[in-house]
């Protein structure tokens, strides 16, 4: 982005945005090459931590729930602290560094777990609701192997290991699957997000479809009266954290029904989307971290 | 008669490699009567230098998945994979190209 938007004069204002999950030994690894990055590529750049947004570490989740399902609150934390980190630096565009691999996984696990709502969604490359911030994925249709490739032979700087806490996740099924099919017929890739994209969903089904709407809580996007990173920390903080973790509203903690946090709970600070006037651009891609 | 090679890790390929990025290593000419090739030196590497997790190196018989293979900068698909001769003076490079979670 950087070097397009210097040679192009895009005439783009950019930024770094890395989330800190809190995982010792392999974030704050990554967050050193991030700070090279800054210096490298002379753009400022902001670190939000799990612990400063949500009071727990990504090490504490594990320590308190263990390592099955911890990639669930992962997931859910820092597509909401992605958001919370660019509304603060009054951004209106949020650029991922989400390959053509990433993709296909994506496509391949909404199919498996039968999340007609995702699978719609994760084939675009720029998606907006009413209320988020734009969000785009300029690497949908790049390989892993082609930017691996040209990292090293740019001699780029950058980080590249699998998360600690992240062997058992469902992606990392869907991954290896992938990366067999992909050793079998390279085109398997490209192949599945074209599927992906060329899935109809019948209007019927669209109708039954939770509207989106704010959390009565935090003001983030959700599909219920509590956004999921809520219901999650809610979970954590009454030590009830398995409770939550099934989908589809069977499972819910009894909180959930009223929007009242306990007392002594921690919460998640209001969130406030950028207005319109006065904003700017971010980029994510270059801590290719998802 | 040995063949010298220069080995390298990257993509945190080398965390399973005693950290190291850059190897430099002697390996037989031949193997069973039949000249060195990569496939052959995969699992030499895998006998006498690989330190950990077996299985993020190796699945069948070959490299895992996923795992970038370089010879002289040259992507081993275009050489022939594991049947390409290594010579004396060689350059591999293995990259994992598997990050996240």
């Amino acid at each position: 982005m950087k070097t397009l938007n210097d040679r192009y004069d895009y005439g783009l204002e950019l930024f770094l945005l890395s989330i800190d999950e809190g995982i010792t030994g392999y974030r704050d690894d990554s967050l050193e090459t991030v700070k090279r990055n800054q210096q490298q590529y002379d753009m400022p750049l902001k670190i939000l931590s799990y612990d400063k947004l949500y009071g727990w570490t990504m090490d504490a989740i594990v320590a308190q729930i263990g390592k099955k399902n911890n990639c669930t609150f992962c997931g859910v934390f820092r597509r909401q602290a992605l958001d919370r980190g660019a509304a603060m630096l009054n951004v209106d565009h949020i650029v991922t560094g989400h390959n053509a691999d990433d993709i296909a996984e994506t496509v391949l696990m909404n199919i498996m777990r039968g999340d007609i709502a995702r699978l719609g969604r994760c084939t675009l490359i720029c998606t907006q609701g009413e209320d988020t911030i734009k969000r785009s994925k300029p690497f949908k249709y790049a390989y892993e192997k082609e930017i691996v490739m040209y990292a090293y032979f740019k001699k780029l700087d950058y980080f590249s290991t699998e998360c600690i806490y992240s062997p058992d996740a469902y992606r990392g099924h869907a991954r290896v699957f992938l990366k067999d099919l992909e050793a079998a017929r390279p085109s398997a890739i490209i192949d599945i997000i074209h599927s992906g994209e060329a899935f109809e969903v019948k209007d019927e089904v669209k109708a039954m479809q939770k509207l989106q709407q704010t959390c009565k809580r935090c003001g983030y996007m959700s599909s219920n009266e509590l956004c999921k990173a809520c219901t999650l920390l809610e979970g954590l903080e009454r030590g009830l954290a398995t409770v939550v973790i099934t989908d589809r509203g069977h499972n819910k903690t009894e909180a959930e029904e009223s929007s009242r946090p306990i007392e002594t709970m921690r919460t998640i600070p209001f969130f406030h989307i950028p207005s319109e006037s006065n904003r700017q651009e971010t980029d994510s891609s270059i801590p290719n971290v998802v | 008669m040995a063949i010298s090679l220069k080995i390298e890790f990257g993509g945190g390929m080398e965390l399973l490699f005693s950290n190291e990025r850059s190897h430099n290593i002697k390996i037989p000419a031949t193997v069973d009567g039949k000249p060195a090739n990569l496939s052959s030196l995969i699992f030499w590497l895998k006998d006498n230098l690989l330190k950990e997790r077996e299985e993020l190196f190796i699945e069948g018989e070959t490299v895992r998945p996923g795992i970038l293979v370089l010879v002289n900068d040259v992507d081993w698909e275009l050489e022939g994979e594991g049947d390409y001769e290594v010579k004396d003076g060689d350059e591999i490079v293995f990259i994992s190209t598997l990050h996240g979670g």
